[in-house]
C-alpha cells in the first residue's frame, strides 16, 4: 500500500515536470517571432512578457504591449480578458507578467499591417509591483562635492569682479 | 606655410564655447523639474549632477577665456563643431547615470544621435526609463534640431556680429529676417507654437486611444519634439508601433513633413503667402522625389507580396518612406523586418529617400532638396546647351523664395556638398562591411546615420563593435553640420600641431 502511495507521488511529480517543460517549450520568444514571421504567420502561438506602458482599451478590445526582455509585441485582447492586469511596467512599477495564447499575424490586415498577436487566452504568470525608489547615496555624495565646487567657482568669479 | 593659431583665437573659441556649455547646463533644469514633479528622485539627481558639471566647466572656461573680441569665420566654425562634441559628452552624463546604457560610449552615441536628430539608439530597457530621462532624450532632439547655437543666439548671445558665422556653421545659410538673432528667435517661435499645437493634437489622440491623460500628453510632447525635429526617438521601445493607431501615424506624418520644410517657407506661410509653397523648387523637388522613391519601394514590396492588401502596403510603405525621406526615423515595423521581409528593391527605395533628405534650413539631414533641384536644373541647362545653337545664350532660372538665375559657382558648391555626402555614406558602409556586415545592411545603416535619419535594419545595437559606434557618431556629427565647420576644426587641429 505504502509502495503504491510512493509511486503515485513520483508519478505526480513526473507529470508536473513534463507539464511545465511542455509549457516552456510552447513559449516562443519575440526574437524568434520577429525573425521568422512567415513561419509563424496565422499560427497559434504562446508568447510571454511583461505588460509595458498603458493598456489601451478600444471599445470591446484592448492593446496590451508585452515585452519579453528583448522586444515588445502588441497583443489585441478582448476586454474581458484584461481584468487580471493590475500593474503596467514603467519606471515606477514592474508590470504583470502575462502568458498569451493567440494567433500571430506577420502583417495584420485588421490593424494596418502591424505585427501582432490576437489573443485567445491570457494567463497571469507573475504579479507586478510598485518599485520603491531609494536615494542613491553615491550620487548624493557626488552632488554635494559638485555643489561645493560650483560655489567656490561662483565665489571666485565674484572676487575677481570685485 | 601653415600659421599656428594665436592665443586670441583659442580665447575667443573658449569664451563662446563656455556660453553654450552654460546654456546646455541650464537646459537640464527642465528634466530636473519634471523629475521632482513626478517624484523621481534619482533621475533628478542625475540631472543635477549634469547641470553642475556643465556650469562648473562653463563658468571656469568663461573666466579663463574672457574676451570682448568678436568671432571671425574660422573661430565661429570651430565654436560650432566643438559645441556639438561638448554637448554630446555633457548631454550623455545624466543618461549614463540612469544605468540604462551599457557604456559611456553607448550614451555618447545616443546623445549625439539626439542632438543631431538621428534617432538611432543603444538604450537598454527603454520601457522602464524615467520620465525625466525620457524627456531629456527628446529635448536634446528639439535643441539639436533648431541648432545648439541657435539656442544660444536666441537666448543669450546679443548683438553679436559674429553670430552669423556660427549660424552658418550650423548648416543654416539662409537668414529669414535681416538680423540673424531675430531669425533664430523666429525659428524658436515657430517651433514652440507648433510644439503646443502638436502636443495637444497627439495628446488628445492618445487619450482617445486609451492612454492615461498624463502619459498621453507626455508622449505627445516627446513624439512631437522628435517628429518636428525629424529625430526619431520615442518614449517606448516599439517606437510608433506602440500606439497601434492610424490617427497617430497620420498626425506624425504631417509633423514630419512640417519639420522637413525650410523655415523660410514657414515664414511665408505665417506671413500669409501660401503660394510660395507651390512655387518653391524645394517643395516641388520634395514632392517628386517622394513619388519616385515611394514608387520604387511599393514595387519592391509588391514583388515580394509583403503586405496582403494595397491599403496596408500603402500604410506601411508610405510611413517608413516619409520617415526616411524627412530624416525622422520613426518606424511602424521592427528593424529586422526591413532585411527579412522587405527585399532589396524596397530597401533601395528607402536608402535613396534617406540619402536625399528634406529641405535646407530645416531640421532634416541628407543632401537636401534645394541641392537636388539645382543639380537637375544644371543638367537641364547643359542639355539645352548641347541641343541649341552654339551662339544661343542659355539661361536657367529657378524659384526659391524669389526667382534666381542658376550660376556655375552655385552648381559647383552644390556638387561638392553632394559629393561629400555620398562619400560619407560610402565610407560608413565600407566600415560596416569591413566589420563583417553585408553590403546592403551596411549601406542602409550608414546612410541612416550620416543623413541623420534613424531608421535601422538591425545593425545598431549595444552589441555592435565600438569602431562602428564611433564611425556612426562621426557620421552623425559631420552629416548634421554639413562638413564645413568639421573641416575647419580639422584644419585648426592641423594648424595647432604643424603650424609655425
Amino acid at each position: 500500500m505504502r509502495q503504491a502511495g510512493y509511486l503515485t507521488i513520483v508519478l505526480f511529480f513526473i507529470f508536473l515536470t513534463l507539464n511545465s517543460i511542455s509549457w516552456a517549450q510552447g513559449i516562443i520568444s519575440s526574437t524568434e517571432l520577429i525573425n521568422n514571421t512567415r513561419l509563424y504567420d496565422g499560427k497559434t502561438v504562446v508568447y510571454e512578457g511583461e505588460v509595458v506602458g498603458d493598456v489601451m482599451v478600444r471599445q470591446d478590445y484592448a492593446w496590451v504591449n508585452l515585452n519579453d526582455g528583448i522586444n515588445a509585441i502588441g497583443i489585441w485582447v478582448p476586454k474581458t480578458l484584461i481584468k487580471d492586469i493590475l500593474y503596467e511596467g514603467s519606471y515606477k512599477s514592474k508590470g504583470d507578467w502575462i502568458e498569451v495564447t493567440g494567433v500571430f499575424n506577420r502583417a495584420c490586415a485588421l490593424h494596418g499591417g502591424d505585427l501582432d498577436i490576437h489573443a485567445q487566452a491570457l494567463r497571469k504568470t507573475g504579479s507586478g509591483r510598485i518599485l520603491t525608489e531609494r536615494l542613491n547615496l553615491g550620487k548624493r555624495n557626488i552632488l554635494l562635492v559638485l555643489t561645493v565646487t560650483l560655489c567656490l567657482v561662483l565665489i571666485l568669479k565674484q572676487l575677481k569682479r570685485a | 606655410m601653415i600659421l599656428k593659431p594665436h592665443i586670441d583665437d583659442i580665447k575667443s573659441i573658449g569664451y563662446y564655447l563656455a556660453k553654450i556649455i552654460v546654456g546646455l547646463g541650464l537646459a537640464m533644469l527642465i528634466p530636473i523639474f519634471l523629475g521632482l514633479a513626478c517624484k523621481e528622485i534619482n533621475p533628478a539627481l542625475d540631472f543635477l549632477i549634469g547641470t553642475e558639471i556643465a556650469l562648473i566647466f562653463g563658468l571656469l572656461l568663461k573666466k579663463l577665456c574672457f574676451t570682448e573680441k568678436d568671432l571671425n569665420w574660422m573661430q565661429g566654425m570651430i565654436v560650432v563643431s566643438l559645441s556639438w562634441l561638448v554637448a554630446m559628452v555633457l548631454g550623455a552624463i545624466p543618461l549614463y547615470l540612469s544605468g540604462h546604457w551599457k557604456s559611456f560610449l553607448d550614451t555618447c552615441f545616443d546623445s549625439m544621435s539626439g542632438f543631431a536628430t538621428t534617432g538611432l539608439t543603444l538604450v537598454q530597457d527603454l520601457d522602464h526609463l524615467s520620465y525625466a530621462h525620457n524627456l531629456w532624450r527628446h529635448l536634446i532632439m528639439f535643441i539639436g534640431g533648431q541648432g545648439i547655437v541657435i539656442v544660444a543666439l536666441a537666448f543669450s548671445i546679443k548683438g553679436l556680429s559674429g553670430a552669423f558665422k556660427m549660424y552658418v556653421g550650423e548648416a543654416r545659410d539662409e537668414r529669414i529676417l535681416p538680423n540673424v538673432i531675430d531669425t533664430a528667435r523666429f525659428i524658436w517661435l515657430v517651433s514652440i507654437v507648433y510644439l503646443i499645437l502638436g502636443t495637444l493634437a497627439l495628446g488628445i489622440i492618445g487619450i482617445l486611444n486609451g492612454m492615461n491623460p498624463f502619459n498621453a500628453f507626455f508622449h505627445g510632447a516627446c513624439v512631437f519634439m522628435a517628429a518636428f525635429d525629424t529625430g526619431g526617438f520615442a518614449p517606448q521601445s516599439q517606437n510608433i508601433l506602440y500606439y497601434h493607431s492610424l490617427a497617430y501615424e497620420v498626425t506624425t506624418i504631417v509633423i514630419m513633413l512640417l519639420g522637413a520644410i525650410n523655415f523660410k517657407l514657414h515664414y511665408h506661410l505665417w506671413a500669409g503667402n501660401p503660394k510660395e509653397i507651390w512655387k518653391n523648387i524645394e517643395t516641388i523637388t520634395l514632392f517628386i522625389t517622394i513619388m519616385i522613391t515611394f514608387f520604387i519601394t511599393a514595387i519592391g514590396l509588391n514583388q515580394l507580396n509583403v503586405y496582403p492588401k494595397a491599403l496596408v502596403l500603402f500604410r506601411k510603405g508610405f510611413y517608413q518612406l516619409i520617415s526616411g525621406h524627412t530624416g525622422t526615423g520613426y518606424m511602424t515595423i521592427y528593424a529586422q523586418q526591413f532585411i527579412n521581409e522587405w527585399g532589396s528593391l524596397a530597401l533601395v527605395g528607402i536608402i535613396i529617400a534617406m540619402a536625399l533628405g528634406g529641405s535646407t534650413s530645416s531640421t532634416t539631414g541628407g543632401i537636401k532638396m534645394l541641392r537636388i533641384g539645382i543639380i537637375f536644373k544644371a543638367l537641364k541647362q547643359d542639355l539645352k546647351r548641347i541641343i541649341l545653337p552654339e551662339r544661343a545664350v542659355v539661361v536657367q532660372k529657378f524659384h526659391h523664395i524669389k526667382d534666381m538665375f542658376l550660376e556655375d559657382r552655385q552648381v559647383r558648391s552644390v556638387l561638392l556638398i553632394t559629393l561629400a555626402y555620398l562619400a560619407l555614406y560610402g565610407a560608413g558602409a565600407i566600415v560596416g562591411m569591413f566589420l563583417g556586415y553585408p553590403f546592403l545592411n551596411s549601406l542602409f545603416e550608414s546612410t541612416s546615420a550620416a543623413a541623420n535619419v534613424g531608421l535601422s535594419c538591425g545593425i545598431t545595437s549595444a552589441a555592435m563593435p565600438a569602431a562602428l559606434k564611433i564611425t556612426y557618431i562621426l557620421q552623425m556629427w559631420a552629416g548634421r553640420l554639413e562638413f564645413m565647420s568639421v573641416f575647419t576644426l580639422i584644419g585648426f587641429v592641423v594648424a595647432v600641431v604643424k603650424g609655425k
